[in-house]
């Protein structure tokens, strides 16, 4: 926000109750939306406290007693930890190896040069960004059916054997970062054709001129070019590698695969929420230590993207 | 760019273009095939007469037929609609009351309100907070808690100030206040007709959001089944299927997984209609609310 710091150097400012006065109805406005981050967003942040308490609702907040780190040794000393644990970075970790593939698909869009074509990938490569997550899930479910899916009618035709992939641990993080990609490959790739339609094309001329072919043009002339945006779009991923898309994993969770499937978040629910006893003070404890670490995370890669001499984002 | 049309290529650029239309022709099959392969499966009278060709062997209405009965399906689409209509003009205007003052240079408390709506970017409660939160304000099972928790995006709003500050030149407002047009004026008549694009491209972010959300929806009205948005209803037809049929001979067994595995399939090519239906009209207003985004950064 570059232009906050723009302003008229001779004229000064007026006092706030002068301000007030003349403006009063800018204030009225910004009012509501205030109001509603006060309540719907920091609230909730002061509420992140009884993670440190043993909370009982009918006490409140502030007259739970404190216990301070109970929660978050339970959390580590649980035999469960290291699963969980486990569980999200490598299925996190997994998603982010996918990272390179919208930035090919905007590079291969970029030098197809018939412009129908080029709308027709598009168009149908965004569609499944507008599936939502619960038909998401039951088409994976559908089909993967073990007896009516078509993935193993393919199977079986090839003479293969039916499996129920679903129910195998082994095949969880596959299914669910592959369908992952061919969900979002297409709309993750408008950031990055957006970015490449701004390389100028007296490089490219100048770099066929020199005799560059494609592949040295896209290393040489794209790549360099659309650097900033991918460095941002890799910082921001970092830092959310604790909190991977729970709302798809949760569904596609059973009790066959949950070895494999079972997630921070997912946890937090099932022990906060979903629990007969909900554990308030333990989920949230759970909760903010993945904040924490995203956190902590966010600020590291920035700041090494930063010593790399690259884009950071702050 | 322009620069393709150079007569003479060299082999390696030969190779790539093949290799790039190759590629793309590959991907257009594998994400066209399976959408076409629901549609094409909903018609059939069972997957197991669905051919590879996408062409079901048996043409059937059958799974459409049992979709229509389904209740639940109907209130579950009514709620959606509600929620996605009414949350979407609450967050509009939302973005709206907050975008407009911030792109006000004379705005004394911009920057002050600007950093407190981008902390709630990067420190959010969590889940727990959130929801004890909506249980102390009394929102629990009622239609609200699924609207206002999400009803003001600080990412939307800043997209939209961005546009507000780049795209209407400040001497509009001079000329107008001289004119004597006081504030709330000037943001009803002069900015929001101004600002009609953006509008549109953030108001579909909102509505999209709102009509696909299942979890807030699980969390905060989990015991009013009247207020279920139709992707509750779906997660317990297409992700919990309620299986008691053990009694059931093997015979009439498959023959009810038959009607049912339709019956999904219509269920998934109804759900995801509304958005489909609008989704290549409005393609343009998504590409260009990423780049503005993007741009913003």
């Amino acid at each position: 926000m570059k232009n906050n710091s723009v302003r008229k150097t001779k004229q000064a400012r007026p006092s706030l109750a002068k301000d007030l006065k003349k403006n009063w109805s800018l204030y009225l406005m910004v009012a509501i939306p205030v109001a509603y981050l006060i309540i719907f967003k920091y609230i909730p942040m002061y509420g992140v406290q009884i993670a440190f308490r043993d909370y009982v609702p009918i006490q409140g907040i502030s007259g739970s007693e404190w216990v301070g780190l109970k929660h978050f040794e339970k959390f580590i000393s649980n035999y469960q930890f290291k699963t969980i644990l486990w569980n999200t970075i490598s299925i996190s970790l997994y998603q982010l190896a996918t990272f390179p593939l919208p930035i090919i698909l905007a590079v291969l869009l970029n030098y197809v040069s018939r412009e129908k074509f080029k709308k027709v990938v598009q168009m149908v490569s965004y569609a499944p960004h507008f599936i939502s997550t619960v038909v998401m899930v039951g088409i994976i479910i559908q089909f993967l059916d073990a007896r009516s899916g078509a993935v193993n009618m393919l199977i079986s035709a090839l003479g293969g054997t039916a499996t129920n992939f679903l129910a195998y641990p082994e095949y969880f993080r596959h299914i669910y970062v592959w369908t992952g990609v061919w969900q979002s490959i297409g709309y993750s790739s408008i950031i990055y054709i957006a970015a490449l339609s701004g390389v100028s094309s007296e490089l490219h001329e100048a770099a066929i001129i020199d005799g560059a072919n494609i592949f040295k043009r896209i290393w040489y002339v794209d790549v360099p070019t659309i650097r900033p945006t991918i460095v941002i779009m890799l910082i921001m991923q970092c830092g959310s590698i604790l909190s991977v898309g729970y709302e798809k994993i949760y569904l596609m969770q059973n009790s066959l695969n949950l070895s494999q499937s079972e997630i921070i978040s997912t946890y937090v629910y099932k022990q906060g929420i979903a629990s007969s006893l909900p554990q308030y003070s333990y989920s949230t404890a759970i909760g903010l230590f993945v904040s924490v670490v995203n956190v902590i995370l966010l600020i590291a890669v920035n700041q090494i993207t930063k010593k790399l001499g690259d884009t950071s984002l702050f | 760019m322009n620069n393709r049309s150079f007569k003479r290529r060299c082999l390696s650029d030969k190779v790539f273009i093949i290799l790039d239309y190759a590629i793309l022709i590959l991907l257009l099959v594998l994400v066209a095939y399976p959408l076409l392969y629901v549609v094409m499966a909903s018609f059939s009278a069972g997957a197991a007469s669905m051919t590879p060709y996408l062409i079901p062997k048996n043409f059937s209405m059958a799974g459409y037929q049992a979709v229509f009965q389904f209740k639940d399906i109907w209130t579950g689409y009514l709620n959606s609609l509600i929620n996605m209509v009414l949350g979407t003009l609450i967050s509009l205007a939302m973005t709206m009351l907050c975008a407009y003052p911030l792109s006000r240079q004379d705005f004394r408390p911009r920057n002050f309100i600007m950093i407190l709506c981008m902390i709630t970017m990067y420190f959010a409660g969590g889940m727990i907070p959130s929801y004890l939160n909506i249980k102390n304000l009394g929102l629990l099972n009622t239609r609200m808690a699924l609207i206002l928790p999400g009803a003001l995006s600080v990412y939307n709003m800043i997209v939209t100030r961005t546009y507000l500050m780049t795209s209407i030149p400040g001497d509009i407002w001079e000329s107008a206040q001289i004119d004597g047009c006081g504030n709330v004026r000037y943001l009803l008549s002069m900015i929001i007709p101004l600002s009609k694009p953006i509008l549109a491209v953030i108001g579909l972010f909102y509505a999209v959001g709102l009509w696909n959300s299942y979890f807030d929806a699980m969390i905060y009205v989990s015991s009013r089944r009247d207020l279920y948005p139709l992707a509750l209803v779906l997660r317990e037809i297409l992700v919990l299927e309620s299986s008691n049929m053990d009694q059931l001979d093997v015979n009439t067994l498959l023959a009810l997984e038959e009607r049912r595995n339709v019956m999904k399939y219509a269920v998934i090519v109804v759900a995801s209609v509304p958005v489909m239906a609008i989704y290549p009209f409005v393609q343009k207003f998504f590409v260009k609310g990423v780049m503005i985004g993007a741009v913003k950064g």
